[in-house]
């Protein structure tokens, strides 16, 4: 399924988990993927690794420096989702200038052809994006996904649901990935957004890392994104398929068959 | 003036520069982007910062006529005394003026990263004689390179932060400044040290560094044939080159790191070696591979060990206003041993940089060259010592 096809079958209670590409060894995404489609995860964000990312707290920090290690690159990512493919729809998201040098249109034309349906590149900004790169990515079928925060305006948030085509990420604090708080204090945010009926879904990341996390932010917007704390699960996994299926079923609070 | 050497509105210098920062910075960003002019152009603003560049840097710094040196190089060279500057280099004009706009803006928190120190140094004497909190980020392997200027920052009351991420070195400390500011983005300012990083803080920066060739215009009678700084993110060049911009018949030199050689895997040459990219929110020149991912860079002088450059130099590259060439260290341990001796000033090794150039180009006993000497080389008489 694409992620168009996700968004139409389901409406609620979504999930989205983010996994580094090449960690915790080089060739264990096409298994990562797997065991989250069996798992019933409805998306995957399939980070690539890079050697200064910005908007991510240490674990994601940590997790692309040994993918890099492993050697890990945006061509081996390709090819292995080539090579290996699962149906749950697929996300990516690194920092601009990986894709810069891979060169735009290449980019684009591999995410197509491995179906990759949207692309998040949070230090890329929406009037460059427009500006610059729009056009290509449109030509190749493939979503921009922006970035909404506590701090962003309603009229900014307004101009970004025009943009969008595939959901809103709404971060749910202002800061870098992972931490573990907790997020009462996020209500505020997420009754702003819920009432302000957004054309687009809306998918909450940035400190969920617990079963309750995940079942405020389904009370208020489509669904919940979860990084950090899945790369912690995975650290030191000897067998994937098992420490996957149980994290999603202590997080998504489910029993599966 | 001309525009063709400036920012256009979106804060591009040609095709480098922008603001590739992630939307948690935007509202700070975009703020100071609309600010940051009009608080320049403040009559309270430029008095407050001219008082203290007075009575409390010691500006204008004196442009020496470095007889002995002019003797030796048969020519005429000027030095641009930026050492004689209180806390020893250039940094401090931009970091006072980075402090006083924090102020007008609103912000009780000061951020930095140094890789040095001397920025570090700067900002946390800036924040003392202004009264705000500092917290500096410094690499774990510069916090141990640099002991002496940690204690001068601790001293000065400043809170320094090792950082442990990636090749816990500048680049990093750099990044870790940036996703502090993602975190507090309501009440902090981030002083970033060089004229690089997202719009507008190198317009920002070498609008505050500006002060040095504003000075020589008035210290000089007429135009000089050469002006020469070093580069590493090119803040010190920048503000030597400033007013000059326009004045095609003077030569603006600037000179990069070549570590090792630019033929060998530690170097800092970022223009002669890199590539288009984005680094530290932006597009400019940087040291990378194929792939993307950033290399970490070699030079003795840790003010220059840097894999960017400032977009404006990029772009100063790209339409051949300035010349960049490059030294290695071995060249610039030379110059400054040269200019303690013969001239009883020690260099810092960044302006060691700009000083080991002379050797490397023949002038006219006419010629009027000027040399930033962008620090003081206290700092690095370890290496000074260890290399002798």
């Amino acid at each position: 399924m694409n992620l168009e096809q996700v968004f139409n079958f389901k409406k609620n209670n979504l999930l989205n988990i983010y996994c580094t590409a090449g960690y915790p060894n080089l060739k264990d995404l096409p298994t990562v993927l797997k065991a989250l489609h069996e798992a019933e995860v409805d998306m995957v964000e399939i980070g690539i690794p890079y050697s200064d990312p910005l908007s991510d707290g240490p674990t994601i920090q940590a997790s692309n420096s040994r993918a890099l290690k492993n050697g890990i690159t945006l061509k081996r990512i390709f090819d292995q989702l080539e090579q290996h493919p699962v149906p749950i729809a697929k996300i990516m998201m690194g920092y601009f200038n990986s894709v810069f040098q891979f060169g735009i249109e290449r980019f684009c034309r591999r995410c197509q052809e491995v179906g990759v349906s949207a692309v998040i590149l949070p230090d890329l900004p929406l009037e460059i994006f427009i500006k610059k790169y729009k056009k290509t990515f449109d030509d190749f079928g493939l979503s921009m996904i922006f970035l909404i925060t506590p701090e962003t305006s309603e009229e900014r948030i307004r101009q970004i649901d025009q943009l969008s085509t595939s959901f809103i990420y709404a971060v749910s604090q202002s800061g870098t990935t992972g931490k573990t708080q907790g997020l009462e204090f996020t209500r505020t945010f997420l009754g702003k957004i819920k009432n302000m009926n957004l054309k687009n879904p809306i998918m909450m990341g940035f400190s969920i890392s617990q079963p309750e996390d995940l079942t405020l932010v389904h009370q208020y917007v489509n669904g919940a994104i979860i990084g950090s704390a899945f790369i912690r699960q995975i650290e030191k996994s000897t067998d994937l398929k098992k420490d996957i299926t149980s994290f999603i079923q202590h997080i998504t609070q489910k029993q599966f068959a | 003036m001309s525009t063709q050497y400036q920012i256009d509105e979106e804060g591009f210098y040609g095709e480098f520069g922008g603001a590739f920062i992630p939307e948690m910075l935007y509202p700070n960003i975009h703020e100071l982007q609309q600010q940051y002019l009009n608080i320049l152009n403040e009559e309270d603003f430029k008095a407050e910062l001219n008082v203290l560049l007075r009575d409390y840097v010691g500006r204008p710094t004196p442009l020496y006529h470095a007889t002995k040196l002019s003797k030796h190089f048969n020519t005429n060279i000027y030095l641009k005394r930026e050492d004689l500057c209180h806390t020893g280099a250039h940094k401090i004009n931009n970091a006072l003026g980075q402090v006083l706009l924090a102020k007008r803006l609103g912000k009780n928190r000061i951020i930095a990263e140094t890789g040095a120190g001397q920025h570090g140094v700067a900002t946390a004497t800036a924040c003392a004689v202004t009264g705000l909190p500092c917290v500096i980020y410094m690499g774990a392997k510069d916090i141990q390179r640099q002991a002496p200027n940690v204690a001068r920052m601790k001293l000065l009351g400043a809170e320094v932060v090792a950082v442990h991420s990636g090749s816990q070195t500048l680049k990093d400390a750099t990044n870790e400044a940036i996703r502090d500011w993602i975190n507090h983005p309501q009440d902090t300012h981030y002083i970033i040290g060089s004229a690089i990083g997202p719009h507008p803080y190198p317009d920002l920066v070498a609008r505050l560094q500006a002060v040095i060739s504003e000075e020589m215009k008035t210290q000089m009678q007429g135009n000089p044939d050469y002006i020469i700084a070093c580069v590493g993110g090119g803040s010190n060049a920048i503000g030597a080159f400033y007013h000059y911009i326009n004045d095609l018949d003077v030569k603006l030199i600037g000179v990069e790191a070549a570590g090792f050689g630019v033929g060998t895997n530690k170097t800092a040459a970022t223009l002669q070696l890199g590539s288009t990219g984005v680094l530290h929110a932006c597009m400019t020149k940087i040291l990378q591979t194929t792939d993307g991912q950033v290399i970490e860079p070699h030079s003795i002088s840790a003010g220059l060990d840097y894999p960017g450059i400032g977009p404006q130099h990029a772009h100063l590259d790209k339409t051949k206003r300035v010349l960049y060439k490059s030294v290695t260290d071995e060249e610039a341990l030379q110059a400054a041993y040269r200019l303690s001796q013969i001239e009883g000033i020690i260099p810092a090794l960044e302006s060691a940089h700009a000083l080991a150039f002379l050797e490397k180009q023949t002038f006219l006993p006419s010629d009027r060259v000027v040399v930033n000497l962008s620090g003081r080389g206290d700092k690095d008489l370890d290496v000074f010592i260890k290399n002798r």
